[in-house]
């Protein structure tokens, strides 16, 4: 195995066009599945050498989080937890502190796993993906990068460089949750993000539901989002958004839970987590 | 092909390993410098027991490859007391018997150190989510909150 | 033997001085397993299997062999064939021809994980590359995991010569039922028929792993003369050595073990696996050779404790007296036989002064890894079932769970079902204890509910060698061969500053290797504070003895007319003359004059170990909107004889309740259809972390045991019998729902609460 640290895009997707290339940001799933033998790349690209990589920056249109930004650092970034908490949340659900201090974004949704936690919240969001290539640069909205798992929309020698956040509406509020047998340290049994808006009235205008764990691939629920515009969230909206989320699961029996378990857990959690980002839309 | 020359600093000393691109920060640590207080107990993040900081920040050393460290300051367990001086969360360990078969003690202790570099004040709910990823099968975690809390108000007040 | 301790009595005793070791293990000085390096040492790996089941028809090692920088291979062939037969060792019995096969397959693999042969290579990736290069052909064979399954007529048989022991007439036909045992008191049918309610249960739980967080390592060093060195973590370095000697065909005497720190054990290493690999891979390659375990090896091919199927049936009159008992459990044994069920069956009742007992065992096995010893072996499975039926019981009876348990409780002079009378032990205390506990009397919130439950433990003595060098300084050397896990030394220490009235900090421990001391049997059964610690007193006895033999011979007086008080060597009154009082200092400064070292030496078969009984209290939340449990509030009570270190008796109690949580809530060995372990990892073997649980409060009762100078009794292994009972009741009623099944995760509890009508 070779290790590269480029410090150009361009010099990246170099390598990474390459046979057997693998992409290094924080590490915490590369290099266990190195260690375990499920991988065993030619050449580990560690993109942490090119600057953008490691930059959140933030105009009037919204945020610019580069992949391999750490959970820990979005934490600690002085306004993203004030303007899309659900995001930090989710991104700060990923493993212990120690992975916190490692684990990008980029990483655990490159990663392929359709449990990863940030992946909802960033669905929710409305994040979109600036994507590095051979050929160029191009952007895709989160939701359509992970195909099944494992398996990504990016092309030979293509690396997601960043990601595009928009601005946080005036009465913008967002949240993620997602369930697991322990309090810490459990790959998500079903993750929830929702990212709603509304009006000077209280009536939501706009939502975005996601749902990770439920699927071969984290889901955009757009059912679940028309259950709650138009409407002031209430208890009749949130009956809505629970049909919607437990219709819109397709989930596996596995190790983790049952397909009926995680359906009846999507529609707890999304209840809870647009009450949640209801009461946040509600303070600002 | 040829080993990593990596160039370093370890509790402050600057120090040099060759290693391969596969080799990870706690091999290099245990392997080539004989530090051998960072434990190896899944070498997948998931028991802590492997804990350094690295510019301050708190990561599992089984989940960074040695070549990583190149030019960055790394603390270890190793480097925690000051001369013959314990740090106050070591003695506080020891005082509150926060350790039984001591395997997991030096990454409790560098996470616990890095929770209160960060938050001198933390509540018992912040320093066991804080050190959720540090597994103790021993002491069920009692004493080391406890510990920790302790040192925490001892530090603030000296 | 002893007079009952009475409580202001000691001035070490009962104080919580700072451990000896424990500097070395905050600094990270302290070397475990795997943290030993010699010059020109190998790395050793070991190849498994990917079945279940099969027969293995051919190993081809030559391709490994001829890489470059692999050094040796070893196979079954390299480890002489062992008799069927079975040795007693300490709480249980081994038999050699299972260990050698366990250590590394013959003719057939049992289970996922089984060693099939071992490389020693010059580095990690040689000896990888060495493993992926030896050709092992396989037969696979269809295999069985559950034990209800393995007892079915028709299911795939271990072992083609297994006829079942303890039934007669002996079957004729070989069956995965490697035993039955029974235990009888009185008469059951008839108890049954003088009750007034009879409830009757089926309880399952799954295999649970000890979860030590150091995974088991050793480095190994033959010579060319016969001898060899090893370095490994482990429980009982004699035990690994007489295991080692007979695998190999070795001498003991040319084998020295010494015991690294152990990074947890918890009865899980008390067996051996790399260690004869290491050996024979170093006396092949005449290098040191240094194995360790990977977590997923840890998982896959140490030994868990049994999963198991517990029938409990319980007749109890309308005023709460319990007529009559009884159970059958079927345990888990792994591949080979040799479950925790004779224990299990034994402590199943022993909680309660019953006239009527019958319980039934057997030891099943399954293409599972072998069991290990795991904290009080047994008793947490069969205890579950019988402490929830007791809840059941109080329930129905509409009576306080304390007032029924108090109404039947084992007290001094108790028959238990197992044969033994009890001297005084502790439940009654426990119970009033946890009666007028806050916890016991505080509110609960919405949604929670409390629970209790009772355990108990035999706790054992045996072979125990200490010794103690008193130094020219007056400093002590104390050397014990229990391998210390969690505060040994400390205590150990501090019954030698007892008894010598010294500075606890004037005394240095180690844990001494084996050709540096006599045998010890392992630190098991909870027998090292109690064991140690009686060879310990005895050995400073000896020092006290000895000094007053040497002030004898300088002051020209019989050594009769010397004492020894308030820790100075006196003449004993007016008589002996007046001689200046001499500290042990004073001796040890002139011991080489007064003739040579003064050494206190006790070589011991500790005798009189006294059961332990705890009581725990368990508050649960349950979530109904997703089945989740969570611990808000816990109390364990334990009588502990007389707690030398009461911070480490606390940790035992507060560890111990945590494996419980962890094994009543989340912790479980899930197979695949394939019978492949498919949470071989800390990420979906899920232990408790620290934000699952709440402080674990503790209550040290002493019932002082008659039978040791302190009064001391093991503590280490009731404190995971109580919590997967205690943790059931209060499940039961914050959700409404009682379960029967082990563990309660989130699925099974959600799916419970929605048929029931609560979710």
């Amino acid at each position: 195995m070779r290790y590269e640290k480029p410090t150009t895009v361009e010099a990246a997707t170099a390598l990474l066009a390459g046979q057997g290339a693998r992409v290094l940001a924080g590490g915490t799933d590369l290099l266990v599945q190195i260690r375990s033998r499920i991988l065993n790349p030619d050449v580990v690209v560690d993109i942490k050498g090119i600057d953008t990589t490691r930059k959140i920056t933030k105009d009037t249109s919204g945020y610019t989080i580069g992949a391999a930004v750490t959970g820990a650092e979005l934490k600690e970034h002085p306004t993203l937890s004030k303007d899309w908490p659900g995001l930090v949340e989710g991104a700060n659900l990923i493993g212990s502190t120690q992975v916190q201090g490692r684990a990008s974004l980029g990483g655990n949704l490159c990663n392929g796993s359709p449990a990863a936690d940030s992946v909802p919240a960033m669905i929710a969001a409305g994040a979109v993906a600036t994507i590095a290539g051979p050929k160029g640069t191009r952007t895709l909205p989160v939701e359509d990068i992970m195909l099944a798992p494992r398996k990504l929309a990016l092309t030979a020698g293509e690396f997601i460089v960043s990601f595009k956040i928009p601005a946080r509406p005036a009465h913008g509020g967002d949240a993620y949750l997602r369930f697991i047998p322990r309090t810490e340290m459990d790959i998500a049994v079903v993750g929830c993000g929702v990212a709603l808006a509304l009006d000077a009235g209280g009536t939501c205008t706009a939502a975005r539901v996601a749902l990770g764990a439920v699927a071969a691939r984290p889901l955009l629920v757009e059912d679940g989002a028309k259950a709650l515009i138009g409407t002031k969230v209430d208890d009749a909206a949130l009956a809505k958004l629970e049909a919607a989320a437990k219709a819109a699961c397709k989930p596996i029996d596995d190790k983790r839970g049952t397909v009926e378990f995680r359906i009846d857990v999507a529609g707890t959690l999304a209840k809870r987590v647009a009450k949640i980002a209801l009461e946040r839309a509600r303070k600002v | 092909m040829a080993k990593h020359h990596v160039t370093t600093t370890v509790n402050g000393d600057p120090v040099e390993y060759l290693c391969e691109s596969e080799q990870t920060l706690l091999d290099c640590l245990r392997d080539e410098l004989d530090l051998i207080g960072a434990k190896e107990g899944c070498s997948s993040g998931d028991c802590g027991a492997c804990s350094v900081l690295i510019d301050g920040r708190l990561v599992c050393s089984c989940l960074v490859l040695g070549v990583e460290a190149e030019g960055k300051e790394v603390e270890t367990i190793e480097g925690m007391a000051q001369g013959d001086e314990l740090h106050p969360l070591q003695r506080k360990f020891l005082e509150h018997a926060a350790l039984q078969c001591g395997i997991c003690t030096p990454g409790v202790l560098i996470a616990a150190k890095a929770l209160l570099a960060k938050n001198p004040d933390p509540t018992e709910t912040q320093v066991r989510y804080w050190l959720a990823g540090n597994l103790c099968r021993c002491t069920g975690y009692d004493k080391i909150v406890r510990a920790v809390m302790d040192a925490a108000a001892e530090m603030r007040g000296a | 033997m002893q007079e009952r301790v009475k409580k202001p009595q000691f001035d070490v005793v009962g104080t919580r001085p700072v451990r000896p070791d424990g500097v070395d293990k905050v600094t990270g000085r302290a070397k475990y397993g795997a943290d030993l390096k010699m010059a020109g040492q190998l790395v050793g790996k070991v190849l498994r299997s990917p079945h279940a089941h099969a027969r293995i028809k051919s190993i081809d090692v030559s391709k490994a062999l001829a890489l470059p920088g692999v050094k040796a291979v070893v196979t079954a062939e390299d480890f002489p064939g062992q008799p069927s037969e079975f040795i007693p060792a300490g709480e249980g019995v081994v038999n050699y021809r299972d260990m050698t096969s366990n250590v590394m397959a013959r003719a057939k693999v049992l289970y996922e994980g089984h060693a099939v042969a071992a490389v020693a290579a010059l580095n990690e990736k040689t000896a990888l590359a060495a493993l992926d290069a030896i050709k092992v052909e396989y037969e696979v064979l269809p295999h069985v995991i559950d034990e209800m399954e393995a007892i079915k007529p028709g299911a795939p048989i271990l072992h083609e010569d297994m006829i079942t022991t303890g039934v007669t007439p002996a079957p004729t036909k070989a069956s995965n039922i490697a035993k039955r045992v029974e235990f009888v008191l009185g008469d059951a049918a008839k108890g049954f028929g003088e009750a007034d309610l009879i409830v009757e249960r089926e309880f399952k739980t799954k295999a649970v792993h000890q979860g030590y967080i150091e995974p088991h390592a050793c480095l190994a060093s033959a010579s060319e003369d016969g001898s060899a060195e090893l370095w490994v973590t482990t429980q009982g370095h004699w035990v690994v050595r007489a295991y080692c000697a007979k695998l190999l065909g070795w001498e003991i005497g040319k084998i020295r073990v010494t015991s690294s720190e152990i990074g947890g054990g918890f009865g899980g290493k008390t067996v051996v696996y790399l260690e004869p690999l290491a050996l024979a891979l170093s006396k092949k390659t005449r290098r040191p050779v240094k194995m360790v375990m990977s977590r997923e090896e840890v998982f896959k091919a140490s030994g868990p404790t049994s999963g198991g199927t517990v029938k409990v049936k319980m007749g109890v009159k309308k005023d709460g007296r319990i007529t009559a008992a009884e159970a059958e459990i079927t345990l888990q044994a792994g591949a080979f036989q040799g479950s925790p069920v004779q224990p299990a069956c034994m402590c199943a009742f022993a909680n309660y002064d019953l006239e009527n007992v019958k319980v039934v065992g057997y030891d099943v096995v399954s293409n599972r890894p072998k069991v290990a010893a795991y904290r009080a072996p047994g008793g947490p499975i069969s205890t579950y079932g019988v402490e929830s039926v007791v809840d059941e019981i109080a329930e129905k009876l509409g009576m306080c769970p304390i007032e029924l348990r108090l109404k039947n409780a084992a007290k001094e002079g108790t028959r238990a079902a197992y044969g033994p009378k009890f001297g005084p032990v502790g439940l009654i205390e426990c119970l009033e204890a946890a009666k007028e506990s806050d916890h016991w009397k505080a509110p609960l919130g919405p949604n929670q509910g409390r629970g209790l439950a009772a355990g108990f433990w035999f706790n054992i003595g045996g072979e125990t060698t200490v010794s103690l060098q008193l130094n020219e300084d007056g400093t002590l050397t104390l050397m014990a061969g229990t391998p210390d896990i969690g505060g040994l030394r400390a205590s150990l220490c501090m019954m030698a500053a007892e008894e010598l009235k010294m500075d606890v900090s004037k005394i240095r421990p180690i844990i001494a290797d084996t050709s540096s001391l006599g045998y010890n049997f392992l630190t098991g059964g909870s027998r090292s504070t109690f064991s140690s610690g009686m060879a310990t007193v005895e050995a400073a006895r000896s020092i006290v003895k000895q000094a007053c033999g040497r002030a004898a011979k300088l002051w020209d007086i019989p050594e009769e007319a010397v004492t020894f008080e308030d820790g100075m060597i006196r003449p004993a009154g007016e008589n002996a003359g007046k001689h200046k009082p001499m500290s042990l200092s004073d001796i040890a400064k002139v011991a080489g004059k007064t003739g040579g070292a003064i050494v206190g030496y006790a070589a011991i078969s500790a005798q009189g170990a006294a059961p332990s009984f705890g009581v725990h209290i368990a508050d649960t939340e349950v979530d109904p909107g997703t089945g989740k449990v969570t611990v808000t509030r816990y109390t364990a009570i334990q009588d502990a004889g007389k707690a030398i270190h009461p911070s480490y008796v606390e940790g035992q109690y507060q560890g111990g309740a945590v494996q419980g949580i962890g094994w009543a809530l989340n912790e479980e060995y899930i197979y695949g259809a394939d019978g492949k372990l498919q949470n071989a990892g800390f990420l979906d073997y899920r232990v408790p972390v620290a934000s699952d649980l709440p402080m674990i409060d503790t209550i040290i009762i002493e019932v002082p045991n008659p039978r040791h100078p302190y009064g001391v009794r093991g503590i280490g292994e009731t404190p995971i019998v109580p919590p997967m009972a205690a943790i059931g009741a209060s499940v039961r009623r914050a959700s409404g729902v009682r379960f029967f099944e082990l563990p309660m995760s989130p699925p099974k509890v959600l799916k419970a609460m929605k048929a029931a009508g609560k979710a």
